[in-house]
């Protein structure tokens, strides 16, 4: 008697089970039902992100969450990787049989992506990348690329500079300028310094005193600052590569006993939202926006291949410079 | 009628027939509630197969390791290495695809050697071994290349995107053309594994002393079976098959990274139990195990169907799915155990 019921307890669990899964379903059901109405108009977008493993990815994502709802048309399915490619290539494949009429993908890395990409076009689907750029031998597999434009940062960041200087009535002084890198061969550290460098050469009085990476990180970006400051006592501008560095040479700094936004001139990338916080302590002089909010562009592009237009391949967000005395009037609408 | 079916299955058979059961439900219930965005298809089905592949082989030899009574984590690392070396090989040794391929599978073969022969003969830990294990195939990965390495080798590329057509179940898609369901080499290679060590592990002696060896190493021994020498063979098959997996596992991503295949063995770990697998040994089945990886490809398709929820879902279903299978397995043993001791 006990066997037969200790059986029947166990045949209810798994009851149990199905019945939890399906009710799991049921709100999506309903979801499904109230789209089915106004399936005509709205648009299908998949998007396979990399994951949440940072502030700007969160920010990313949330561009896309707000600008692709119902109110615009569009109906975004999200699917979170978890930093993982074999899951992008999983949810891409998911995508492509719910026939969605947009796929947006984060590549997770750049390599590896001409079957799954393959089976897309193959299937009519249009793919639209963000951020990263991938490595394939066939550029037809995707329509076009939105992101930022590192070079570009780095040019604006010695444009502000130059200017900054200028109102300081120091332009025709020797300045002696050290970079914080970020990690070596990733594609913001190269864009920058690139960037940087290019600018760089139009200003003869500037000299460039030494470089060395921080890896992106505050602590090693606070060693490698005090390393500089102990074999040069005459450094007049900071330029890390991106705000947490900044951050940590800032610490450096006062360390050292000098005054860091006035005695050293402090340049950061990225501007996240604690950058701000030190541009109106003083400490930070001035950051140069990496853009993570990617949604509206791409909106813009589905919007264009939906009337049937051409759009350009590679496209760049539009970054903003952010100097220290702006600082106040823009730290409550930054989202990141 | 539950008594009926449950006296026809032993143990083994009946965990085997909840988790099918679990998993036919799963998608019925998945084919209803998305039937407008297509889960009825039976691509969604394939795809299973396709962005699984490399799972199923690891999780066969999974199963086949658990059956002993021993463990493997050495795997996802082992996959992440063979991907790399692959690449490595290809793009910057020059190496054929074919060569390549050999010679990443005989390096599986000598990495299983070298762990079974630890855990056989010198009476090591397995979950010791293999971590060491874990960490030297991990830390192998990073010293080939820290960079990621792309393959672009023609041979491998026509392998890794040769198409496999169905020629039925074909439907028409939004542009009204008509498109049959395909698959890749790859899930060929996974189904061939699994249907080659399924009949092992049945028709075969050596098959039959593997469950010996796990159900009662004691009692294996005085049966007279090699135990030291069934457990290293048992070791080099499982070596042997995840750097298949690995290389499976490659021609779905086609390149070497560091951080490839991270937590890889934990979902063949998750996938053998949920399709009854013990931990504690002599009970198992491949076929379960290909449900478990089944049952988690589908949780993973409910999510990216569903659009919303979390991808974090999977695991937390996993998590409950197996705390079930675990809560099951034990009321199975100790209702044998009582029934043994009504008997004698």
């Amino acid at each position: 008697m006990t066997k037969l019921s200790k059986k029947f307890f166990a045949l209810l669990l798994v009851g149990i089970m199905v019945f939890a899964l399906a009710g799991c379903g049921n709100p999506a059901k309903e979801t499904t039902k109230e789209t089915d109405e106004g399936k005509e108009e709205l648009i299908v977008v998949g998007y396979a992100q990399v994951g949440a493993e940072s502030d700007w990815r969160t920010a990313n994502t949330v561009s896309f969450q707000s600008t692709f709802v119902e109110e615009n048309g569009y109906k975004l399915i999200f699917d979170d990787a978890q930093q993982k490619q074999e899951n992008q290539i999983k949810a891409i494949r998911n995508f492509i049989q719910q026939e969605v009429d947009y796929i947006v993908l984060a590549p997770v890395v750049e390599t590896g992506w001409e079957t799954v990409l393959g089976e897309a076009k193959e299937a009519g689907i249009p793919v639209i990348l963000s951020d990263r750029m991938i490595d394939v031998s066939d550029d037809s597999l995707y329509v076009a690329w939105v992101g930022g434009n590192f070079v570009k940062e780095g040019n604006d960041a010695v444009e502000w500079l130059d200017g900054y200087l200028k109102e300081l009535g120091r332009e025709n002084e020797t300045i002696n300028i050290v970079t914080l890198q970020g990690t070596i061969g990733s594609s913001a550290q190269v864009g920058r310094t690139q960037g940087v460098e290019e600018k760089l050469s139009e200003h003869p009085n500037w000299v460039m005193l030494d470089k060395q990476t921080g890896e992106f990180t505050q602590s090693k970006g606070q060693e490698v600052m005090e390393s500089f400051l102990k074999s040069y006592d005459d450094i007049d501008v900071v330029i890390a590569e991106n705000d947490n560095m900044a951050f940590g040479a800032i610490d450096a700094i006062k360390a050292a006993g000098k005054v860091p936004g006035k005695d050293i001139i402090i340049i950061g990338f990225d501007a996240v939202k604690a950058a701000f916080e030190a541009m109106i302590a003083g400490d930070l002089n001035c950051s140069v926006e990496c853009n993570p909010l990617h949604g509206p562009r791409v909106a813009e592009i589905i919007q264009k291949l939906e009337k049937g237009e051409k759009v350009e391949k590679i496209q760049y967000v539009d970054e903003g410079v952010f100097p220290a005395d702006t600082a106040a009037d823009i730290i409550d609408s930054r989202l990141y | 009628m539950i008594q009926r079916i449950r006296n026809r299955l032993s143990d083994n058979t009946f965990l085997l027939f909840i988790t099918i059961c679990l998993f036919i439900a799963m998608y019925i219930a998945g084919i209803i509630i998305y039937r407008d965005n297509n889960f009825g298809r039976f691509q969604v089905f394939l795809n299973l197969f396709i962005s699984n592949a490399g799972l199923i082989v690891a999780a066969v030899g999974m199963t086949m390791v658990l059956i002993t009574g021993g463990i493997d984590i050495s795997i996802g690392s082992v996959v992440a290495m063979t991907c790399m070396l692959l690449a490595w090989m290809m793009e910057n040794k020059n190496i054929g695809a074919l060569p390549a391929i050999i010679i990443v599978l005989l390096i599986g073969i000598v990495f299983g050697l070298v762990q079974g022969w630890l855990i056989a003969y010198l009476k090591i830990q397995p979950f010791i071994v293999t971590l060491a294990g874990m960490f030297f195939a991990r830390g192998m990965t990073a010293v080939i290349s820290s960079d990621i390495i792309s393959i672009k080798n023609e041979t491998f590329l026509a392998i890794a995107n040769a198409k496999i057509y169905l020629p039925f179940g074909g439907y028409l898609n939004r542009k009204g053309t008509m498109v049959y369901p395909y698959l890749y080499p790859s899930v060929i290679i996974g189904i061939v594994v699994l249907i080659l060590i399924y009949m092992m592990l049945k028709y075969t002696k050596f098959g039959r002393s593997i469950y010996a060896v796990g159900g009662n190493e004691q009692s294996a021994l005085l049966m007279g079976l090699n135990v030291k020498r069934t457990k290293l063979k048992v070791y080099v098959l499982n070596g042997f098959l995840a750097a298949l997996a690995g290389f499976v596992f490659c021609l779905n991503t086609s390149g070497g990274f560091v951080e490839q295949a991270k937590g890889f063995e934990m979902e063949a770990i998750a996938a053998a139990v949920i399709g009854g697998t013990l931990l504690t040994g002599g009970v198992g089945n491949v076929i379960g195990s290909l449900f478990g990886v089944l049952i988690k490809g589908t949780i993973e398709t409910f999510i990216t169907f569903q659009g919303t929820l979390s991808s974090w879902w999977t695991k937390i279903v996993i998590a409950a799915l197996l705390c079930f299978f675990i809560i099951l397995q034990s009321i199975l043993v100790f209702t044998k155990h009582k029934r043994r001791k009504a008997i004698t």
